[in-house]
């Protein structure tokens, strides 16, 4: 018999506000947990999704470049330049049927369409700018990893099934049985697809092709037009507010407004891009000197913000110590306060940015959901060319109807969340190595 | 010259002066034996600041209106005979800025249309003369200016610094003129778009269904409702899970639990609305219809006001809970002890003592949830469906404002349209909705907080 710890007795009452007790802490402890699993969910279903969109199914062909199809002309740039890619779609046709007869893979069954149908509609485009990169090549026996077709893509990593292809009209059971063969001949296989972080986006029929190149640099055409513009004016904004501004009226309605402004919904920002930068200005659509702007003036509360943080963490101490000595107001400010408020102005400049990377709204309405092919030029002219952003690509990927395309909007978000990891952590790390406590 | 060449000129001629300056001011300085009022690089300062900045303001303005002044003229070449039935003037004038910046004419395009681009062309071309010539002058002339006015007497740190407060003083007025420049947007097409439709309609009509081409309904009311419905699910959520975190965090959690669990919430507020949007597309909205909606026989829509309700309402998790923390913080210690003194437990004093004291700031916190999540767009874009309807069924796909103004601005769309210009419309609403709830917000938690001290 085990001794009681004590020889009070709790009487119900007690063990009532008791129970009660222990059921509100674990109602706390359960939203924790469900916030927590919530985050743990939507990574994991992120990452489950995306993860496929770094590899990709290729074949493996050992070809030669018969100058007889592709060079009917002679080698010399402007003769290729004439050749299509339906010359190079024969070739990798004929070549394919050849390694398969060579290998003694059986194609029974298939026609030569259907067997031509596992290679993407892609390759020859791919193959013909290697080509032209390098005439050299011609007549040459290569190895070329052609891209597969996105349904066999889609089988090798298991989202394709030969159920579902008996309803597919784009790939046959058969077409799975020869892809089945191939890839345990060694023909067919996943490889790390760096194209899907360069290629720029591909038509709706090519998804095996679609890459994030164009989106990534208008992205990043944009993080350096806000940066250029915000910064400076989101930081004079604030040294003017924190430290030379009277109090009047107009100075509390600048305030109301910053704090009014960062609460806007961010599709009025898209809204009034459209009607002033756009209708108004005449600047083109799609471009990254828009959204740089739009993303700008979302982004300057914020900076705004942390800014006047940092000013205010610097203790007054500092400013009079420097006019003391004699120097003036703005010299004391921009000598002394504005360097020691440094780190704390940048991690909140860095937020801003992730913040703006991530926001896709105000983009849909000045045009950036174009289907963009072409690179952006260098800037600064490169900024008003057309040009994708990463989150409005992630967009744009899931209204089309292919569920590769799903795949592919999965490892975008994967991509633009690495980035925002990246900024953060500089962010903290910042803060972590410079912040000082007065 | 294009802008690009102009700028860095003018920034060439700033930091010619700035170094021109300098010696001058030390020359005069030695010559007269007087010495300099400032340091000698104010002097270089005062000529840079005065080359560039009046130089370069210019540039920008110019650039801004150039445009609107050049097609408000090519736009008056167009005769209203050459407009197409049904649509505006602005397809044509796009046509004609295409053929202006190069684009072959096709055979179809009018001949009003080629003299547009024309026009616009030459105007172009004589414009940027013009700004060129004019940019150059401004620049040359405050730098000589400047340059002229360099004396060692001179107060030449006081010039610079009065131009530099100028100019961080026109930086902050660059908040009201975004707020301006939304409002006045806003209203504009607004008052445009009851033009041409009827303001009753928009604001008594209970369907909404634009058709391109006339004879759309466009009611305002089964958006607001989808709007309302889906925030106020997203809230059922949030709200419940987010202030029960924040008091577990800061009244029960050991430090290290804190240490851990908070910046993991924190995470879920770094994350893009994109991203939850995805997750409402391909994981939430199909788990919510095979395993509730269609055994339930309620509907088969994957996206629906649950889905989209559920995941805005992980979204608003970390944001209820961060701003309820700080409040739950701000509640003295010495309120919690008295309770404490008094026998009751942990739990009664936060339901009985720190809720109550906090509840203001809480409701401001709730509000300013509300307005996020009325104006939040690409969650329900993915999530919440397009189908326009009024219904209470949370498995029926509904639409919202934002869901509305992308939809009807994205895309070739005739920009002088009803269909078009009621996106406005919705705009200017949700600014008024969301603006209300933030003064709400600010009102309350100012006028019932408790002043402790």
């Amino acid at each position: 018999m085990s001794t009681p710890s004590s020889l009070y007795v709790a009487d119900p009452r007690s063990k009532a506000r008791r129970r009660s007790e222990s059921r509100f802490r674990l109602m706390g402890l359960g939203a924790v947990g469900l916030a927590v699993a919530a985050l743990v969910f939507l990574l994991s279903s992120v990452l489950g999704n995306g993860l496929g969109a770094f590899r990709q199914g290729v074949i493996t062909l050992d070809m030669t470049l018969d100058a007889a199809i592709i060079a009917p002309k002679g080698t010399d740039p402007e003769a290729l330049q004439k050749v299509t890619t339906i010359a190079y779609k024969r070739l990798l046709d004929r070549e394919l049927a050849q390694d398969l007869a060579a290998k003694g893979l059986s194609t029974e069954g298939l026609s030569d369409k259907a067997i031509a149908g596992l290679l993407s509609q892609e390759a020859p485009a791919v193959l013909r700018r290697m080509v032209l990169a390098d005439p050299a090549l011609i007549g040459q026996p290569i190895r070329f990893e052609a891209l597969a077709n996105g349904r066999v893509d889609g089988f090798l990593k298991g989202r394709v099934t030969m159920e579902s292809a008996k309803l597919d009209s784009n790939i046959s059971p058969e077409q799975l049985t020869l892809a089945t063969v191939m890839r345990d001949a060694g023909m067919l296989n996943l490889s790390f697809n760096p194209s899907f972080l360069t290629a720029p986006d591909a038509s709706e029929l090519r998804p095996e092709a679609a890459g994030l190149g164009v989106a990534i640099l208008g992205s990043a055409y944009m993080m350096l037009i806000v940066l250029c513009i915000s910064v400076p004016l989101g930081v004079a904004a604030s040294i003017y507010l924190e430290e030379f501004a009277p109090q009047n009226r107009l100075t509390d309605l600048i305030e109301v407004n910053i704090s009014n402004l960062a609460a806007v919904p961010s599709i009025v920002f898209g809204i009034l891009g459209l009607a002033i930068f756009i209708n108004f200005a005449g600047l083109p659509q799609s471009a990254p000197i828009v959204g740089g702007l739009v993303l700008t003036l979302m982004t300057l509360p914020t900076i705004i913000i942390s800014t006047r943080a940092a000013l205010k963490a610097v203790p007054p101490s500092i400013r009079d110590a420097a006019l003391g000595v004699g120097a003036s107001k703005m010299q004391a400010i921009f000598h002394h306060v504005l360097p020691l408020a440094m780190p704390g102005i940048l991690t909140g400049t860095i937020i801003g940015l992730a913040q703006a990377l991530g926001e896709t709204a105000p983009l849909l309405l000045i045009g950036m959901v174009a289907f963009v092919r072409d690179y952006p030029a260098a800037p600064p002219e490169g900024f008003f060319d057309p040009a994708s952003a990463l989150p409005v690509q992630v967009y744009n990927w899931t209204t089309r109807a292919d569920p590769a395309f799903m795949e592919r909007a999965s490892g975008a978000i994967i991509v633009l969340l690495l980035f925002l990891i990246v900024m953060n952590a500089i962010a903290i790390l910042l803060r972590r190595r410079f912040e000082r406590r007065w | 010259m294009s802008p690009g060449l102009l700028i860095l000129i003018i920034l060439c001629t700033g930091i010619a002066g700035l170094v021109l300056g300098r010696r001058r001011a030390l020359l005069r300085s030695e010559s007269s034996g007087q010495r300099l009022h400032s340091l000698p690089m104010a002097y270089g300062q005062s000529v840079f600041l005065f080359a560039t900045v009046p130089a370069l303001l210019l540039v920008a303005v110019w650039l801004l209106l150039q445009p609107v002044f050049l097609e408000g003229r090519a736009a008056g070449m167009i005769p209203t005979s050459d407009i197409p039935a049904g649509s505006g003037i602005a397809l044509l004038l796009d046509e004609a800025r295409r053929i202006a910046n190069g684009l072959p004419a096709t055979a179809a395009t009018l001949p009003s249309v080629i003299a547009a681009a024309q026009a616009l062309n030459e105007g172009y071309e004589s414009a940027r003369l013009s700004l060129s010539i004019a940019a150059l002058a401004l620049a040359l002339g405050g730098a000589i200016w400047a340059f002229l006015r360099i004396k060692p007497e001179a107060r030449a740190r006081n010039l610079v610094e009065q131009f530099i407060l100028a100019m961080l003083m026109g930086a902050s007025l660059i908040a009201i003129l975004t707020t301006f420049a939304i409002v006045a947007s806003l209203i504009f097409e607004t008052v445009h778009f009851f033009q041409v439709y009827e303001a009753r309609d928009f604001f008594l009509s209970l369907t909404w269904s634009p058709r391109f081409g006339g004879g759309s309904q466009l009611g305002l009311w089964p958006l607001l409702w989808g709007t309302l419905y889906i925030s106020f699910i997203a809230l059922l959520f949030a709200v419940p899970v987010g202030l029960m975190a924040a008091i577990y965090l800061s009244e029960y959690a050991g430090p290290r639990m804190r240490a851990v669990a908070k910046p993991l919430i924190e995470i879920l507020a770094g994350i893009p609305t994109i991203v939850y949007g995805l997750f409402a597309l391909i994981t939430v909205g199909p788990l919510l219809r095979d395993y509730l909606a269609q055994p339930m026989g309620l509907g088969d829509s994957s996206s629906s006001v649950l889905t989209a309700g559920l995941v805005m309402g992980i979204m608003l998790i970390p944001f209820v809970s961060s701003l309820s923390d700080d409040i739950i913080n701000a509640v003295p210690q010495s309120l919690r002890d008295g309770s404490y003194g008094l026998g009751a437990t942990r739990s009664e004093t936060i339901r009985q003592v720190v809720l109550p004291a906090a509840l203001p700031g809480v409701v401001g916190a709730v509000l300013l949830a509300a307005s996020r999540a009325i104006g939040e767009t690409m969650i329900v874009v993915m999530g919440a469906g397009a189908a326009a309807k009024l219904d209470l069924n949370p498995f029926e796909a509904m639409t919202t404002i934002t869901v509305k103004i992308v939809s009807q601005l994205t895309g070739d769309t005739e920009f002088a349209s009803p269909e078009t210009l009621v996106a406005f419309a919705l705009g200017l609403t949700l600014f008024i909705f969301t603006l209300g709830l933030n003064i709400l917000a600010l009102v309350i938690v100012r006028k019932y907080r408790e002043q402790y001290e």
